[in-house]
């Protein structure tokens, strides 16, 4: 695959070594024409000085025949515009974009930006995934505005010891899975939940308080 | 009218302060406080030291009851980003955009945001005096030769 990677900071640099070592076509953009001097020094000539938001730039780059392009500079707006310009400009198929704030990441999703990665939640999710006492976790976004969570049984949650069939979820909600201690169940109508049970559900954002309120 | 203006620079100092003295109520964003001072005497509205493409700053700036919003940073991709979100997160009526590079300002505006650049409206104003003048004056040069 071409990949055209925008940002040449840390994130920039190893995405752009990893996907090298993978055996993919790969090239950087870097504003700074220094740090292109030090990327290329390591990793051989794959990075270029210049604005990756500006058409000159993407067009001197082979954006129309890019297959993705990643934007992971350090600035939200940048890496926004570089997307959105890859795709309306040069109909790249798949843009990737870096979100440093968080609060970002749903609005990328409705501008355009085919998949957005946010360290901050990634982070923070793994966080929540570890704290023992955390019942409901929203484990990662997909499709603008679908979510994975993983609700865990109580004693006391309304749907304890109760088949499939008799729980009435919310609209735009599936049960997918259950995590029973080390045993992965694949569920069917008259499966029971049991307390300590985590159950994978897919759901639409908008439901997944009325979800957390009925499975916790 | 409500107006809210991102970037306190020359134009945007200038506009809120045009649309201040015409009876409008306007918000200016900027993240350098000391950029208001740019704003003329006895300006009657607001300031808000903060980044325009945060939806925090924004509903701060009283975005949610503007009937416009100009964004007039120095940088086209804020410029950009915070257009979006006027438009699509808080719906205002009139959204418009300063876009400096010519070939962004064209993708977006086909993208259907409202655009304004200043590098092909001057550099067309600059062309058009220039070719006059010169017009004018191979015309006297003509008549005396």
């Amino acid at each position: 695959m071409y990949i055209i990677v925008a940002g040449g900071g840390k994130v920039g640099y190893y995405l752009s070594q990893h996907l090298l070592a993978e055996g993919h076509e790969v090239l950087l953009i870097e504003r700074n024409p220094e740090r292109v001097l030090e990327i290329n020094d390591v990793l051989g000539a794959v990075a270029i000085a210049g604005d990756a938001a500006e058409a000159g730039t993407l067009v001197a780059a082979g954006a129309p025949r890019a297959d993705v392009v990643v934007a992971v500079t350090g600035e939200d707006e940048d890496n926004l515009v570089i997307s959105q310009v890859a795709k309306a400009k040069f109909h790249v198929a798949r843009t990737i974009a870096r979100v440093n704030n968080p609060k970002n990441e749903n609005l990328f999703r409705r501008l355009g930006v085919d998949v957005t990665v946010s360290q901050t939640n990634y982070i923070l999710n793994l966080i929540e995934q570890a704290i023992p006492e955390r019942s409901f976790v929203h484990l990662i976004s997909f499709h603008e505005d679908l979510a994975i969570v993983d609700a865990k049984v109580s004693e006391t949650s309304p749907v304890a010891h109760r088949a499939i069939a008799e729980i009435e979820l919310p609209i735009n909600t599936a049960i997918t899975a259950i995590a029973r201690g080390a045993k992965l169940i694949v569920p069917n109508p008259g499966t029971e939940l049991l307390p300590g049970d985590d159950i994978i559900a897919v759901a639409h954002q908008d439901q997944e308080d009325e979800l957390r309120r009925l499975l916790v | 009218m409500n107006a809210v203006i991102m970037g306190c620079g020359r134009v945007g100092a200038r506009v809120a302060g045009l649309l201040d003295n015409t009876g409008n109520f306007v918000s200016v964003v900027d993240t350098d406080s000391r950029a208001f001072r740019r704003l003329p005497a006895g300006f009657g509205g607001e300031t808000i030291i903060g980044t325009g493409i945060d939806e925090d700053v924004l509903r701060r700036a009283g975005i949610e009851t503007a009937d416009a919003f100009i964004a007039v940073t120095n940088g086209d991709n804020r410029n950009i980003m915070a257009a979006q979100v006027a438009r699509l997160i808080f719906e205002v009526p009139e959204v418009i955009c300063r876009i400096y590079d010519p070939v962004r300002e064209d993708t977006y505006r086909r993208l259907g945001l409202t655009t304004v650049c200043p590098t092909t409206t001057i550099s067309a104003i600059i062309l058009d005096q220039v070719m006059r003048a010169v017009s004018e004056q191979g015309q006297s040069r003509g008549g005396a030769g």
